[in-house]
């Protein structure tokens, strides 16, 4: 996974509550088999009609947001589905920071799988940002995202934080426990299926 | 002081526990399907690893499968491409897999339980939020990411932070059990809890509610704690359960002596506490129809369809949403439940398409005809549900009905395979999710018991299932 860099960009304001995984990649895009290609299919019913055209007031179809790397949006963000091409799908299309006032805990997790930053805030800042079109800047490290009107600060847990600014491969971390995995066997009860 | 049932469970399976950090935890049982799995096993592949627990580790194909005819090739390439990767994959890496062709084969929430592979006290994860079915043995069962699967497959374990534990307290007693059943309880748990109302959570149902439900009965109660938000559902085990998981064909050899474990460990404390609680009392609950685009938008039966005012209580982005779902579902508010009419039925998926909902929605139609406007289908659990149900003649009554009774999978729970609804169609659906075009873009979807989707198809529009004669 590659390490997570300070991210530079205009916000786009997803003013939505319970945005499910549905929404964010429909179920016939997950078919496919390998993780990448998946950006433009991203939010697809909401961006196009059923005859494929662009839908103009859907906010990804607005020119202005086309490079923009940081999307906000409402409550209980990426509810739903465990669907982790969602997370994939938003990665390909350019976005490596969600901000919401709260997130479903299993695209949370994914997320962090796949070197995006979810930022968890209060409702009413979440608001603010809503509402900046200047661009801000999200330094992890420091745990700040710069904004017109502040700075502000977030919490992250600081083993997901390591995670990320490391880009570290989770399997390989794990097998240094090799050793306690084993030992947790020996004394399992837990018989096997077959 | 006292310790929860989930507290038990997840200190029996902490490998490793570091400070401030997630701790590392040993997986029982890792249940695979064909959608969430191809790109874990690339990833083993790519980095030259194995499986580690083959031996705790069982595939199926549901999500995408055909429920139509199986002799008949496959129409969709890819949703072909996908069943033939699964069969690939767990031919190298050594994985037990119920196929298309396999008798056990079913959605893997339904199979895990009927094959005595889900087990009281153990942890088991799924590529799939409704894991959290399995629960209803007293499992701790946790849906997770593709990246999350490859790490089980790879290592058996997985990192997690503890969750906070929620009671959610059921009490009472339902006046009409045929009528009022497991699914309008835990819609009406959502509808109060909200759709986040469970984040972060493992929930444990609990009280006289919950232990008077049968086994079927609290699977699709647990099947929905991710509707609810909760990151798993739980109730502890007893009688009914371990009689459920006794002689299956993967129940244990040893079975009786871990029964005898189960029945002193696996029990919340009388003095242990919870994070949070909520209470429901059901000796009125009525049955429960979902209005809107998720499942906390949700009313009685006898109630009208609330306005985005009442609906979000002063809250704007709730009420917004409100409106949104209104005008995607093509309602008003004001209209009763029973004025709306309805297309489609569907009885089926992983909350609502075992033996005891069949027998249930079959007494409905029992002698009676679909409405000329509407078309019904039925998609047993598993293969094996479907056998149980022809052996007590179930098919024949919906066929003769004008049911379709169709071979097992997920169907148009989520619409992955030709199962969808037109758009604009309107649906009544024993499913879990009434999400925009979750059933097919365009669909409409109304989230009930089967029951209540019997009725409906009956009667063209949904009805009180308490005002029929179902005894």
């Amino acid at each position: 996974m590659k390490p997570f860099e300070n991210v530079k960009s205009i916000v786009t304001p997803l003013d939505m509550v319970n945005v499910d995984t549905d929404q964010i990649i429909p179920k016939q895009f997950l078919k496919l088999v390998q993780k990448s290609g998946f950006g433009k299919f991203l939010f697809f019913n909401w961006r196009y009609d059923e005859n494929k055209n662009i839908k103009s007031d859907f906010i990804l179809n607005d020119s202005k947001y086309s490079d923009s790397k940081i999307l906000v949006a409402g409550d209980n963000f990426g509810c739903g589905s465990s669907r982790e091409h969602a997370v994939w799908a938003l990665d390909d299309y350019g976005f490596s920071v969600i901000i919401s006032s709260s997130f479903a805990d299993i695209f949370f997790s994914n997320c962090f799988k796949n070197g995006i930053l979810p930022i968890s805030l209060d409702s009413k800042i979440v608001e603010k940002l809503l509402k900046e079109t200047n661009s801000v800047e999200v330094d992890l490290k420091n745990q700040i995202i710069k904004t017109s009107f502040d700075d502000i600060h977030f919490e992250i847990n600081s083993h997901k934080k390591k995670i990320l600014l490391d880009g570290l491969d989770d399997i390989a971390q794990t097998f240094q426990f090799e050793g306690e995995i084993c030992q947790f066997e020996e004394k399992s009860t837990v018989p096997s299926v077959l | 002081m006292g310790k929860t049932l989930f507290e038990k469970i997840w200190e029996s399976h902490v490998v490793v526990e570091k400070q401030n950090e997630p701790d590392l935890i040993y997986i029982d049982r890792h249940l695979v399907h064909e959608v969430t799995s191809p790109q874990a096993f690339d990833g083993l592949r790519m980095n030259n690893r194995k499986v580690r627990r083959p031996d705790l580790t069982i595939a199926t194909m549901d999500h995408n499968v055909p429920t139509t005819d199986r002799s008949l090739p496959m129409l969709d390439q890819t949703s072909s491409i996908q069943i033939k990767t699964l069969e690939n994959n767990c031919k190298d890496f050594g994985i037990k897999l119920f196929d298309i062709d396999s008798p056990n084969q079913g959605i893997v929430h339904v199979i895990g339980p009927q094959l005595g592979i889900t087990l009281p006290g153990s942890t088991i994860v799924c590529g799939d939020s409704h894991t959290s079915t399995h629960g209803a043995f007293g499992a701790l069962a946790l849906g997770i990411g593709t990246s999350e699967v490859e790490h089980v497959l790879a290592s058996q374990t997985l990192w997690l932070e503890k969750p906070k534990t929620f009671e959610v307290r059921v009490e009472g007693k339902r006046t009409n059990t045929h009528a009022v059943t497991a699914k309008d309880i835990i819609l009406s748990i959502i509808k109060n809890i909200g759709t986040a109302g469970g984040t972060g959570t493992v929930i444990e149902y609990r009280g006289e509610g919950i232990s008077d439900l049968s086994m079927d009965q609290r699977m699709t109660i647990c099947n929905m704690s991710i509707e609810g938000g909760a990151r798993a559902g739980l109730i502890a085990p007893d009688e009914k359960t371990f009689d459920y998981l006794r002689n299956r064909e993967y129940t244990p050899k040893n079975y009786e002596s871990l029964v005898d474990s189960w029945r002193d460990d696996l029990k919340t404390d009388s003095d242990a506490t919870f994070d949070k609680q909520f209470i429901l009392d059901i000796n009125d609950i009525t049955p429960q129809v979902s209005w809107g685009t998720n499942p906390g938008m949700t009313c009685d039966v006898d109630e009208p369809i609330p306005s985005p005012d009442e609906f979000s209580n002063g809250d704007p982005n709730q009420k917004k949403g409100a409106e949104k779902a209104l005008e995607y579902m093509d309602l008003k508010p004001g209209t009763m439940i029973e004025d709306i009419k309805i297309d489609r039925v569907f009885i089926g998926s992983c909350t609502n398409a075992r033996l005891e909902d069949l027998i249930e929605a079959s007494k409905i139609i029992q002698g009676q005809k679909v409405a000329s406007n509407v078309s019904a289908m039925v998609v047993p659990g598993s293969q094996m549900v479907k056998k149980q149900a022809e052996q007590m003649g179930l098919d024949k009554i919906f066929t003769d009905a004008n049911f379709e009774w169709r071979e097992a999978g997920c169907s148009m729970c989520l619409g992955m395979n030709p199962d969808i609804l037109s758009p604009g169609e309107r649906c009544a659906s024993t499913s879990n999710r009434n999400f925009e075009g979750r059933q097919g873009n365009g669909g409409r979807t109304h989230l009930v018991s089967p029951v209540m989707a019997a009725a409906a198809a009956i009667h063209g529009h949904f009805v009180d299932v308490r005002k029929l004669d179902l005894n």
